[in-house]
């Protein structure tokens, strides 16, 4: 018993010091802007992008082969953060990217067959749901990566807008009056 | 030196870890889309297996067997299996980048394949000494990368196939899988086990 938690322990303890160790005299140094933009990337490698993981996205940006709008759930808000640490090469890429608000996927629950196929591809695990249950997703766990649309036997999932929230509510942007002369500004 | 030959020719052909033994079907099935990916994770495999054997061997001869903890064996050796696994990982990404690029992400993978554990489950039970534990390790690796190797070549030609709708995909996969086993079956007598 005793020889066995004693003999355990030591292997246990041996091998993690040769792992902590060859982690240090190891260590590969990363280019900082890899660092950079994985930090600001969401994390949850969901895939959208077509590369293996928000890593090798943040490789492939910081190498110029990915434009930084290239993360969709991320949206406009990482792409600009994105643009102030990578060179962009153009500058319009931010620009002529949609305005878009934060979405979030929806199931219409009358098309639901519940098959499990979006439930096992959420890479967050905001969808709920059981076998040949309707299934539904959790809005605060969502970040509208799209996966669970694209495997849907039914089509039963669409993309929405992001409901509002005391958290995420902001004043909309003014825009200009149309029709009245002076641009609708006072004399 | 003939016990030699005969170890690699068995584990190679006649007792194939994938066909005969059915272990490490996963990457049998998950990896052999494109050839190229097969051969990658065959030499990360023979990599990581052979060295395996050899740990195993270490761990039940100067740990297991003097202090007759044979019930701690599969805690014990996958404990070893994934340490190693990560230490190569380390290591290979500072010394060899391009190594690295081609094995690195199959390494991660190879941590879980109930291969190398069965094999050093394999050599502690037929009781090899060390070389001949490394031998086995590296001829059951050498079938498993040219099994693998072979499947994914199959499915290549597969893809272009007009095969019927209810066999397409991984169903024709599965039956082709079946017929290279059967041909496998064909080297039994080879050698003896």
């Amino acid at each position: 018993m005793i020889e066995a938690a004693v003999s355990m322990s030591a292997l246990g303890l041996g091998l993690g010091l040769l792992l902590g160790v060859a982690a240090r005299r190891f260590h590969v140094e990363t280019p900082p802007v890899v660092d950079a933009i994985d930090a600001i990337l969401p994390g949850t490698n969901c895939g959208a992008c077509g590369y293996p993981g928000c890593h090798g996205l943040a490789e492939a940006m910081a190498e110029g082969s990915a434009p930084v709008t290239a993360c969709t759930p991320g949206g406009r808000d990482v792409a600009l953060q994105l643009a102030t640490i990578v060179d962009t090469g153009s500058d319009g890429a931010v620009a002529g990217m949609a305005e878009t608000e934060p979405t979030v996927a929806f199931i219409f629950e009358d098309h639901c067959t519940g098959c499990m196929k979006c439930f096992k591809r959420c890479p967050t695990d905001a969808i709920i749901g059981a076998n040949r249950q309707i299934h539904s997703v959790v809005v605060d766990a969502c970040i509208g990566c799209d996966a669970c649309i694209e495997v849907c036997p039914t089509e039963a999932i669409v993309k929405r807008v992001k409901p509002k929230s005391i958290k995420n509510w902001y004043w909309d942007k003014p825009q200009p009056a149309f029709g009245s002369g002076n641009g609708g500004y006072a004399a | 030196m003939g016990d030699f030959f005969f170890i690699l020719l068995s584990t190679a052909l006649v007792n194939n870890v994938v066909l005969v033994k059915f272990l490490g079907l996963c990457p049998f099935m998950g990896v052999s889309r494109k050839t190229d990916a097969a051969i990658g994770m065959g030499l990360a495999t023979t990599f990581v297996l052979t060295l395996a054997a050899g740990a195993s061997w270490m761990i039940e001869v100067l740990i297991l067997q003097p202090l007759d903890l044979g019930f701690l064996r599969i805690l014990s050796l996958i404990l070893v299996i994934a340490a190693i696994v990560q230490f190569i990982e380390t290591v290979l990404r500072k010394v060899s980048l391009g190594l690295h690029k081609a094995l690195g992400i199959y390494l991660p993978l190879i941590t879980t394949n109930c291969a190398v554990l069965g094999v050093a489950l394999l050599n502690i039970q037929e009781r090899h000494a060390l070389a001949e534990s490394l031998l086995y390790g590296f001829g059951s690796a050498a079938g498993f990368t040219l099994v693998l190797v072979i499947f994914a070549g199959m499915r290549e030609r597969l893809a272009q196939l007009a095969v019927p709708g209810p066999f397409a995909g991984v169903p024709i996969a599965f039956v082709s899988a079946g017929l290279l086993s059967m041909a496998f079956m064909g080297f039994a007598g080879l050698a003896p086990n």
